[in-house]
Parts: structure tokens; sequence; C-alpha cells
């Protein structure tokens, strides 16, 4: 699995990078987790179900969303599939909430980027740390080229010994 | 290889080695539970029966949903999202999935419930095939970790039929 991390805007959706790993930031989430947490996507061939959490594109918005699918219609033969998805504590599901683009109604296959499958608490918080924050980033490469530069070389002393 | 910094840097990296390893037991840790969950659903009645102008059946129930999912619960288990959907095939859908009712149980005490209901979503068909329709109820029930896989399983109701005609 990639493993990518964003920074995230509030009202329940993340800025898209196409790899498989994002970090919540949000302060809210309707899936109940919390800022720092990591997400982990996958995305293979099985059908999507009601009850999967799918990570989504919009055409036309530069954010996906994360949320759960909560009604499948899939076709016979071709195997189409029309799916409306909600987040789990809002009380309109996505088509009435504005998630879906103006007139779509369904979301299809080519919109489903991955689909949830497991998390781990508090992971991210480096991350959000030093996004938000350039300048401990800065700091942190300046302290560790100090390291690097003022470390002894062992590999020398060693050599000047057996002379 | 004494100073402090690659002490810090040692007790760091060991810190979240154990950290990560720690996760990982805990989630596999889950595989050893066999859940036994159980659960009842009855149609107490059909409510109303609509038409849309786009041509989509739509109906509403009562229902009367109960169940116990205790046995879903470990040290893990942060909280269970529950959804009871209706299933079932028309001429055009070899599936049709339409959840219409949810919950998140936060805790073992509260995984022990019955309650009496309205769906809570629309009940909304792709065309018009819901008069007479068979379908199944399938309470489904994904279980969130504290740190971990996510899984998730159901129960699935069958016999449940919508009338051919409405008052």
């Amino acid at each position: 699995m990639g493993f990518i991390k964003d920074a995230m805007q509030p009202a329940g959706s993340l800025r898209a990078r196409p790899l498989l790993t994002q970090i919540i930031t949000l302060e809210e989430d309707p899936l109940n987790l919390t800022q720092g947490d990591i997400l982990f996507l996958h995305m293979n061939e099985d059908p999507i179900r009601a009850g999967d959490i799918v990570v989504f594109n919009i055409k036309g918005k530069t954010i996906p969303v994360v949320h759960r699918v909560i009604q499948v219609h899939e076709q016979q033969n071709n195997k189409e599939i029309y799916v409306l998805t909600k987040g789990d504590i809002n009380k309109k599901d996505d088509r009435l909430g504005g998630i879906y683009g103006s007139g779509q109604l369904w979301l299809q296959r080519q919109h489903i980027m991955g689909r949830a499958i497991g998390f781990l608490p508090y992971e991210g918080w480096v991350t959000i740390v030093l996004t938000e924050n350039p300048i401990v980033k800065y700091v942190l490469i300046g302290a560790l080229s100090l390291v690097l530069i003022t470390s002894k070389d062992r590999g020398a002393k060693q050599n000047s010994r057996l002379v | 290889m004494h100073s402090f910094g690659y002490r810090a840097n040692a007790l760091l990296t060991v810190a979240v080695t154990i950290l990560a390893l720690m996760c990982a037991i805990a989630s596999l840790s889950d595989n050893f539970n066999s859940p036994t969950p159980s659960a009842q659903v009855q149609v107490l009645n059909i409510n109303w029966f609509q038409k849309h102008q786009d041509g989509n059946d739509e109906i509403s129930l009562t229902l009367n949903i109960s169940a116990n999912l205790q046995s879903l619960f470990t040290w893990n288990t942060k909280q269970v999202f529950v959804f009871l959907a209706a299933e079932y095939e028309t001429p055009m859908n070899s599936l049709n999935q339409v959840s219409l009712w949810d919950g998140i149980i936060p805790a073992k005490e509260h995984a022990k419930f019955w309650i009496h209901t309205s769906n809570k979503y629309r009940f909304i068909d792709q065309g018009s095939n819901l008069r007479g329709k068979d379908f199944n109820l399938t309470l489904h029930w994904h279980v969130m970790p504290k740190t971990g896989k996510m899984f998730a399983d159901k129960i699935v109701m069958s016999g449940y039929r919508l009338p051919q005609d409405y008052r």
C-alpha cells in the first residue's frame, strides 16, 4: 500500500492525491475518525456493496470524500453500478446534502478511488505538524544536517590505529 | 556511541517499533473472537406507497428490529456501525440494496437492542418494481477497531414481500 499524507479541510472532505493512505486532519469527521488518524485504503475488483466506506472524487471538485455506501443498484449483464453515499453522522445523503455535482444523482465505478479497510489512530500527527508548520520541517532538517556535519568519522579513526 | 543523542534516538526507535507491534497484536487478537450475533426484523406496516414523477416507486415501512450483537465487541472495538438494508432483484438490476435504517453502537451494553421505527432513509426504487416484490432484509454490521483492520458481516433474513395493491 502506498503511503501518502494530505492536509485536509473541514467539511468532511480530503484533498486528492492518487495514492492509497490518507491522514485525516479534520476536526469533525462523519466516520468518527479524529484528526491525526491514518486511514488505509485499498481498491480491488470486488463489487461495491452497501456498507462499504468509499473514497470518491466528484467531477469539478478537487477534494475527494470518504463516506459510506447506503444504496447500490447493480444492473444485470453489463454490471454498471449506481451508488448513493452518506456520511455516518450527516442527516442528509450526499445527493441531497450537495456533495455530488449539480444534477448528479449517483456515483459510478469510475468515481470511486478506493475502499477503507482499516486504520491506525494518532499516527498521523507527525505529518500534520510538519505540513501545517513548515518551520518545524526546516528546523528538523537543519538539526539533522548539524548532527551529520559534527559527527566524528569513526572509520578514519580505526584506520589510523592500524598504521 | 554513548552520547545523549544516540541514546535518545535508540530509545525513540525502540518505542515506536514496540508501539507498532502492539497495534498489530491488538488487531490480530480480534481474529480469535468468534462472534455469535442474532437478529430479527418484523415489518409491522407498509405506511404508504407513492409513485414519483420520474416513474420511481417509493414506500414507507414501519419496522421492529431486534438484535444481540454483544459478542462482536472485543477490547479492541471502538464502535459497531449497524444498518438494515432491503435487498431485491428487478428486471433491470440484478441487485438493489437500499439502506432503511442505521445506528452506531458505542459499547457492548448497547449492543442488545430492539427498536420500533419507520424507515430512516427513503426506500425508492430505480423504476417501478415495488408492487408484489419479494425482498430480503439484511442486517449488516461493520466493526470499527481502536486500531487495525475493520471487518464486516451480515445476517440475511428472507421471506418479506410487498403487497400487490395499496389502499
